[in-house]
């Protein structure tokens, strides 16, 4: 840095930008695979394979220092259920170390703590001014005893701007019939599952020891939220459902199999306290663009819902498991996809018999905090194929992302652990 | 090489064999001539119970979902016990690892199938993707069905 600074003071005052600063700051650039990790991306944008990290890579923080946390679906050979990983050339990084002995799915960070969630708590970790967990074994338990009945178990976590945790408890059913998925089922009035599940809790970001009773059912009628985030334009929290699976295996007399595959949609809510997104009464149809009633509770796939529930802001794809949101913040990539939203598709399953689709990133662009236009696949091919896509039999599954400090795109995979990092690279 | 196969064809033919000998059928005097043999009949009425009911979760591969539904090949459950294989499509399962893995999901209770039904699902599941087993009949599913405590 002694050697830079003068260098630094040299350069036309044009060219003294962000990127130059960043120029700096950083030993070598960030080099695409020549295959772009086998990506497709649109023109201008490269990818690479950051580390094969051989684990089930759920969600992903990284910090300003650029130091990256990863947390594992379950504690890797060594115990670990949260991976540590750091730069070492061309934008490539290799994990230097690891704790946490709990598996999960969610990973926040600030510039002061990261936050870990296991299936049932949520935990925090002081960090240091460089990025580094200071007591990787003494975590401070700030939430405990959620609910997770081994079905839409991910507590998926986010931060809002004025010390709060936002809590995904996903339902632990379907649809709340009376037999969980079973045919002709019907649903349980006043359903129970809401009253612990099936919503977003808030908590404070700093207390601990939490549970239900100190929390605020912040929004409900969620069947599980995997992906979600805070938008800082508009402050406001944005959730992506999954929606119902089983239309036609539980409902065959009222919907056919590719009704099924195409019923309800996945879709983005943008929530203020004390919404309600309908589930289990209702789902939300893309092709009639109208909230139904769910056949557990009266529906027949032509009876439009009832009732106080919240329009989606937006909807996609049946089945394809968005499990990741990220407002991009970031200046690398072109002006279009600042403030937008990326959605990593996990991929679907409940489309069977039809062709499996999704394992791709979207981009959803938005215009003064809401989504406007169409979204577009940004990233694709994680699958590798479309005949490994369509046979649900992919190579890799998106699950988390991230910005880095230089607004580089990071994506984690569940299937083999592989990490991306998609970049611009000006033309 | 070819003989190695052969060796392991045999001793895996043995086991099965073995395994047949230690259970000896409830009602043996009943069905004397039950060699459970698979006939291309059986695992027709089998898939088509399988399209109808499980290959949304189990997929048309019987490879199952990452986390969520378990692969039904060759797995314990499927090429094993055979009256354990009947209980889970009776009573569905929930919350049991399989094969070391903990499965995410449920499934559902089949119960509303009828002997012969299960008798070829079954047969079909443990006929197709990669599988290879006896076929159950639908005495063995009635048996099942009498003794199964919810
Ligand atoms: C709603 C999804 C779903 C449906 C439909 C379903 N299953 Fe399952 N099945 C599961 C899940 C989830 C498990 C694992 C439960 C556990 O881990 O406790 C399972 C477990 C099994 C097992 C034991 C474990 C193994 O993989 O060998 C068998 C056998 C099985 N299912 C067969 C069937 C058959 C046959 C059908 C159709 C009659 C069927 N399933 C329908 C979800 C489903």
């Amino acid at each position: 840095m002694k050697n830079a600074l003068p260098r630094f003071l040299l350069l036309p005052a044009a060219v003294v930008g962000s990127l130059s600063l960043f120029a700096l700051k950083t030993e070598t650039a960030v080099v695409p695979d020549a295959d772009n990790a086998g990506l497709k991306l649109p023109a201008g944008f490269g990818a690479l394979k950051v580390a094969e990290t051989g684990g089930r890579a759920r969600h992903i923080t990284v910090t300003p220092q650029g130091t990256i946390y990863v947390k594992l679906n379950r504690p890797n050979t060594a115990g670990k259920g949260i991976l540590v990983l750091r730069e070492t050339s061309a934008g490539k990084a290799e994990v230097v170390s690891g704790f946490g002995n709990y598996g999960g799915t969610g990973i926040f960070s600030t510039h002061e703590y990261l936050y870990a969630s296991s299936d049932q708590e949520v935990f925090r970790y002081k960090l240091n001014g460089k990025g580094e967990v200071v007591s990787p074994e003494q975590p401070e338990k700030i939430i405990t005893g959620l609910v997770n009945r081994k079905q839409h178990e991910s507590k998926s976590i986010t931060l809002d701007k004025a010390g709060n945790i936002y809590v995904n408890v996903g339902a632990y059913s379907n649809s709340c019939q009376v037999k969980d998925r079973q045919k002709g089922s019907l649903g349980i009035q006043n359903c129970p599952v809401l009253d612990s599940a099936g919503g977003i809790w808030q908590f404070k970001a700093d207390k601990l020891n939490q549970t239900y009773g100190n929390g605020i059912r912040y929004a409900t009628g969620l069947r599980n939220v995997v992906g979600l985030d805070w938008n800082a334009q508009t402050n406001q929290l944005f959730v992506m459902q999954h929606g119902r699976d089983q239309l036609y295996d539980n409902f065959p007399n009222l919907y056919t199999s590719k009704q099924s595959a195409e019923l309800p949609a996945e879709c983005m809510y943008a929530l203020k306290q004390g919404d309600n997104a309908g589930w289990p009464y209702i789902y939300y149809d893309n092709q009639q663009h109208k909230k139904m009633m769910a056949p557990e509770y009266g529906g027949d796939g032509k009876k439009e819902a009832t009732g106080n529930y919240l329009e989606p802001a937006a909807a996609y794809p049946a089945h394809t498991a968005p499990d990741a949101l990220l407002f991009y913040t970031g200046t690398m990539f072109p002006e279009k996809y600042r403030n937008g939203a990326f959605i990593a598709f996990h991929g679907s399953w409940n489309r069977a018999p039809e062709p499996q689709k999704g394992y791709y990133v979207v981009f959803q662009p938005f215009k003064n905090g809401k989504p406007s236009g169409d979204w577009e696949v940004f990233a694709d091919n994680f699958a590798g194929s479309e005949a490994n896509a369509a046979a649900g039999r992919p190579e890799h599954k998106p699950c988390g992302l991230a910005q880095g400090p230089d607004g580089s795109l990071y994506v984690t995979d569940d299937r083999k652990g592989t990490i991306y990092r998609i970049v611009y690279a000006k033309k | 090489m070819k003989a190695l196969l052969i060796v392991v064809g045999f001793l895996a033919w043995g086991s099965s064999q073995a395994v047949a000998q230690k259970k000896p059928a409830p009602k043996p005097a009943a069905k004397p001539s039950a060699t459970a043999a698979v006939s291309g009949a059986m695992l027709t009425a089998g898939k088509a119970v399988y399209v109808q009911n499980c290959l949304t979760c189990h997929q048309a591969d019987g490879g199952g979902v990452d986390g969520l539904n378990p692969p039904l090949t060759k797995t314990n459950y499927v090429l094993g016990d055979k009256a354990r294989l009947i209980k889970v499509v009776l009573n569905g399962l929930q919350g049991e690892d399989i094969e070391g893995e903990p499965y995410n999901n449920v499934m559902p209770s089949f119960d509303i199938l009828t002997d012969q039904q299960i008798a070829d699902v079954l047969t079909y599941v443990r006929n197709s993707f990669g599988n290879k087993a006896s076929a159950i009949k639908a005495p063995e599913v009635k048996a099942t069905r009498a003794t199964n405590k919810k």
